[in-house]
């Protein structure tokens, strides 16, 4: 843990002689003082929000295309911490992840905190054929499983994905979802189901 | 008029509960396996009625009511020192001016040394002409079903006397140039549990949440959309808000913690918002979902 600490501040360390940074430093450091300067806590949206960890500073430094070095050795970071399921099992109930899928609950400052969070997946994406109302910040995910099967290899990436985006492209636009413990193993094995069991509507 | 007026209001009360309880998604369902995927701009039933109530309201807005409200406050001597803004206040256009002074703003105010946007510059008026408490403002700054602050019904007021001229904010001023640059970088940070900044949903063009476009903030018509309208009635709730207000409501999306009210901050991402959308025509105060 503490290494990956390390590794990252060094990489940002080389990042910030080896790059000009794409956001002018002088107003990001500004933007920041702003940030600390005129933010309060409301309910659970505590200040050290405000704050960058490893990941997001290198993203925000290079208006998130980092150099593929260092995407690379951090993806591989991000992968080697997923946690999955101790028996193996990564297809749950599909109808469970449906539910959790149409959900965009959780972790703002007007949310019950421990709330079961939603899993916010139609905010962004297209999924299941019979839901209309989505967004398209993310891919369309329709016929996910019927167009890659749904083998071993395969769940392990959507398990991944959905557990740490991140593992897999280092700026991508969705959230860390089981690295920020927002979804637990059974909410990302539904989810999981949702895209990859043949039984569900998206592989109709 | 009055008549009409109340009759609309009516209106809007039944079509705010309606608005309430309607999901967010076309009452029809297209065929299962052939279902496109609808293109960016295409419009959701809702949406499409929404709009030509709109524009069967623009004859009575209710948000007349709170400019009205706001005339009042603006030229009645109030607060400890028992002046009135309409003889205190300058805008940036000259004391007590409001003509064409809500497009022009943020801009820079050498007597508060700070770059303000519409309602934090009110804001200061009312504590420093008038004297008013800033903490006692800042502790219920937005509507709620059962109150409007009179800070809402002045800056409606305002906006009002800007209808139908362009943005004008001074970005050649050194000052707002700054607090331009770093709206642009706060916008770009990226922070929180969920990773989100700004640009996460308002950086690129064509983008949606379910059915709801994002503007993208960083064009001018994309700005120009994120301008628009406010302050504005909205009809979840049936309140008059004001652009302040949804500036902290993205905020709290977002899952960040909570913008200080009439703050730098704000008056920065307010100043690249507005900044970016110079030369387009604002409708005055307007009627939101």
């Amino acid at each position: 843990m503490t290494k990956k600490i390390i590794l990252a501040a060094s990489m940002a360390a080389t990042l910030m002689i080896a790059l000009p940074a794409v956001a002018d430093g002088d107003y990001r450091a500004k933007a920041i003082a702003a940030f600390n300067k005129d933010f309060q806590p409301r309910g659970q949206a505590s200040i050290d929000r405000l704050a960058e960890d490893g990941l997001q500073m290198i993203c925000n430094r290079t208006g998130n295309k980092p150099p593929e070095y260092i995407a690379k050795r951090m993806e591989a970071d991000q992968l080697a911490d997923v946690k999955y399921p101790a028996d193996g099992k990564l297809l749950g109930d599909w109808q469970a992840g449906e539910k959790l899928a149409q959900s965009g609950r959780g972790f703002t400052w007007s949310d019950q905190p421990g709330l079961p969070v939603g899993g916010n997946c139609y905010n962004c994406h297209r999924i299941s054929p019979n839901e209309t109302s989505f967004g398209t910040i993310g891919p369309t995910l329709y016929q996910f499983g019927k167009l890659r099967g749904n083998a071993p290899d395969i769940q392990k990436y959507v398990y991944s994905k959905i557990y740490n985006a991140k593992a897999h492209n280092l700026c991508s636009e969705m959230p860390r979802f089981g690295r920020v413990g927002a979804l637990g193993e059974k909410q990302i094995k539904d989810l999981v189901a949702l895209l990859l069991d043949p039984a569900s509507p998206v592989n109709k | 008029m009055k008549q009409n007026f109340i009759g609309a209001l009516c209106a809007l009360a039944v079509m705010g509960g309606a608005f309430a309880q309607t999901p967010k998604k076309p009452a029809a369902k297209p065929a299962a396996k052939t279902a496109p995927a609808p293109a960016a701009e295409e419009k959701d039933a809702a949406t499409l009625e929404f709009e030509k109530f709109r524009a069967e309201m623009e004859e009575s807005n209710p948000a007349e009511l709170f400019e009205m409200k706001g005339e009042e406050q603006w030229k009645t001597k109030r607060g400890p020192k028992n002046v009135s803004l309409a003889e205190s206040c300058d805008l940036g256009q000259g004391v007590g001016k409001v003509e064409g002074a809500y497009v022009k703003m943020p801009r820079y105010f050498a007597d508060a040394d700070a770059v303000m946007d519409a309602e934090r510059r009110i804001v200061w008026c009312m504590v420093e002409k008038q004297g008013f408490k800033f903490d006692e403002i800042a502790a219920k700054p937005f509507a709620n079903a059962n109150f409007t602050p009179d800070i809402t019904n002045l800056v409606t007021y305002v906006a009002g006397h800007s209808r139908n001229m362009k943005i004008a904010v001074p970005l050649k001023d050194p000052k707002v140039r700054e607090a331009y640059e770093t709206g642009k970088a706060m916008a770009a940070y990226r922070a929180g549990p969920y990773d989100f900044s700004c640009n996460t949903c308002h950086g690129s063009d064509g983008k949606r949440i379910r059915m709801q476009n994002l503007p993208n903030l960083g064009t001018a018509a994309g700005a120009m959309k994120g301008v628009q309208g406010w302050p504005g009635y909205r009809m979840t709730g049936g309140v008059m808000l004001t652009h302040q207000w949804r500036m902290g409501d993205c905020f709290r999306q977002q899952r960040f913690p909570q913008p200080k009210y009439a703050s730098d901050a704000i008056a920065y991402l307010l100043t690249y918002m507005i900044g970016n959308a110079n030369g387009q025509v604002y409708k005055g105060p307007g009627i939101k979902r």
